[in-house]
């Protein structure tokens, strides 16, 4: 018992000695496994810091989520890529003072030998290709960001897959859907930061479409509404958005490159 | 293959130089886990004691609920405290989830039961001629029990030592509510899960390598604490 209570003590005395390090200025983020995977937020958080004084706090997880903690209060600030949602987001008295601030971009992969013969296609042409030939498809099918878009262009092209058993819902991260997708041969709608990362040798896949403006994938940041949420900083959460749409920011955003490929594309007040 | 002897040069790079985000990743995962294992002892030692010491009506439910209890998921622990700390919940105006006090309470919850359960079997364990023996020797009931509690001491550490081992290396808990915020609630398996998920494989599983080392260190304890016992 004595090395189990000496680690004890050990143990208790580091936690009183962690307990005043945080600072007092920090904001709470929630934000998208996109912008955590990549890499980026690493890359501009210490500039962030640097320029602002605030310690940002972020918790990664699918967009829906994101959403969810904000509106439960357990986040100041979002940072997320689902339009749509966080414009209803905004009219529900959830969210303010949304802002546009970058893009990337979303591309179809899918099996080197294509199958379904959907190389080239349009975005929708794609799509319907790969229904009729009943291929396999992988879908986040978690509520993320990239589900929800993925969700958006079968409903655009009044396609409704869900039930169809070549329709795959892996309820997993991006990264785990590539895997699923590539064990079986399927196609799935993927961010490109995180193909890039996917992307080696042994990888079955490929890009199928790319480039269509139907796969832009726009990224905004929010604040939680104060009036609902009365512990909000909202101070230091205005200081935060101030700082995405500033010139030198967004200057900042364009130079992050993973694999010698830019990631995101500033489009901030545009 | 490559993972693997990746991970391994990448473990020891890792451990060599103090990589700052490993260390502090150690730091959470240690600190939380202790004090989950302090304040599930506290309450956990007693309770399983006296469940097993004693008897009373309505035990063999409470030692069934408590056994039930060792296959509690450890999502939906992390979800039923989510609910209750969260800041619309109940406890919402501590301001506990996202921070490790949040993570602490859920894995207390998920060590209590291990604890009590435990404890009680390892004095049910003993010789029941023991206490009889103790009584006919003239030992008050204090001194049975005393005694009794002193005859069970080393299954005590051992059953503490294991559920330090379920608890440090679950990750539903300490994701949920931890959210594996960097330099804070990211604890071994909560970086584990992220690395993966960036696809930083090697990573991955240099950091899995070091979280086996601690297990290893913990399970060498319980070796000894075992061989001391003498069983």
């Amino acid at each position: 018992m004595n090395i189990v209570s000496k680690t004890l003590l050990g143990a208790t005395c580091a936690l009183a000695l962690a307990l005043p390090c945080q600072a007092a200025d920090t904001l709470m983020m929630a934000t998208t496994t996109s912008t955590q995977d990549s890499g980026l937020l690493e890359f501009l958080e210490p500039t962030f810091r640097q320029e602002t004084g605030i310690e940002l706090k972020w918790v990664a997880v699918g967009t829906g989520k994101a959403l969810e903690i904000a509106k439960n209060c357990d986040a100041d600030v979002l940072l997320v890529h689902a339009p749509a949602v966080e414009k209803k987001f905004v009219a529900d008295g959830y969210g303010i003072d949304r802002r546009q601030i970058m893009y990337n971009d979303f591309v179809i992969v899918g099996p080197k030998k294509d199958p379904a013969k959907v190389k080239g296609k349009s975005t929708s042409a794609a799509l319907k290709t790969i229904y009729d030939a009943k291929a396999v498809f992988v879908s986040r099918g978690d509520k993320s960001g990239t589900h929800n878009a993925e969700k958006k262009l079968w409903a655009a092209n009044n396609l409704s897959p869900d039930k169809e058993a070549f329709y795959v819902s892996a309820g997993q991260g991006m990264m785990a859907t590539l895997a699923i997708a590539a064990e079986k041969g399927g196609y799935t709608l993927t961010d490109r930061a995180t193909w890039i990362k996917f992307d080696n040798k042994n990888n079955p896949l490929t890009i199928v479409v790319e480039g269509d403006k139907a796969l832009f994938n726009q990224y905004s940041v929010m604040t939680t509404n104060p009036a609902q949420c009365p512990k909000v900083k909202k101070d230091l959460a205005k200081k935060f958005e101030d700082w995405w749409v500033k010139p030198s920011t967004q200057k900042r955003i364009s130079e992050y490159t993973l694999e010698g490929k830019q990631l995101f594309f500033p489009n901030a007040g545009k | 293959m490559g993972y693997f002897a990746d991970g391994f040069s990448q473990a020891a790079d890792l451990l060599l130089h103090m990589d700052d985000a490993t260390m502090s990743a150690i730091e959470a995962t240690l600190v939380s886990t202790s004090w989950a294992l302090a304040i599930a002892a506290l309450l956990g030692l007693p309770l399983g004691f006296v469940l097993g010491y004693t008897n009373f009506p309505g035990k063999r439910a409470l030692r069934l609920i408590s056994d039930t209890l060792l296959a509690f998921p450890t999502v939906l622990i992390g979800l039923l405290v989510y609910v209750l700390i969260t800041a619309r919940g109940p406890l919402g105006s501590f301001g506990l989830l996202f921070t490790l006090p949040g993570m602490v309470i859920g894995q207390t919850i998920l060590a209590l039961p291990i604890i009590v359960s435990w404890t009680a079997q390892a004095v049910e364990n003993l010789d029941a001629r023991c206490r009889q023996t103790l009584l006919t020797l003239g030992a008050s009931r204090t001194q049975t029990a005393l005694l009794t509690l002193c005859e069970i001491r080393y299954d005590l550490g051992m059953v503490c030592v294991q559920a330090f081992g379920r608890v440090v290396t679950e990750v539903g808990v300490a994701m949920m509510l931890g959210g594996n915020i960097r330099y804070s609630t990211r604890t071994m398996t909560t970086a584990i899960s992220l690395e993966t998920s960036k696809g930083e494989f090697a990573q991955g599983i240099a950091l899995g390598l070091v979280l086996l080392l601690i297990a290893f260190v913990v399970n060498a304890l319980l070796t000894w604490l075992k061989r001391k016992g003498g069983k």
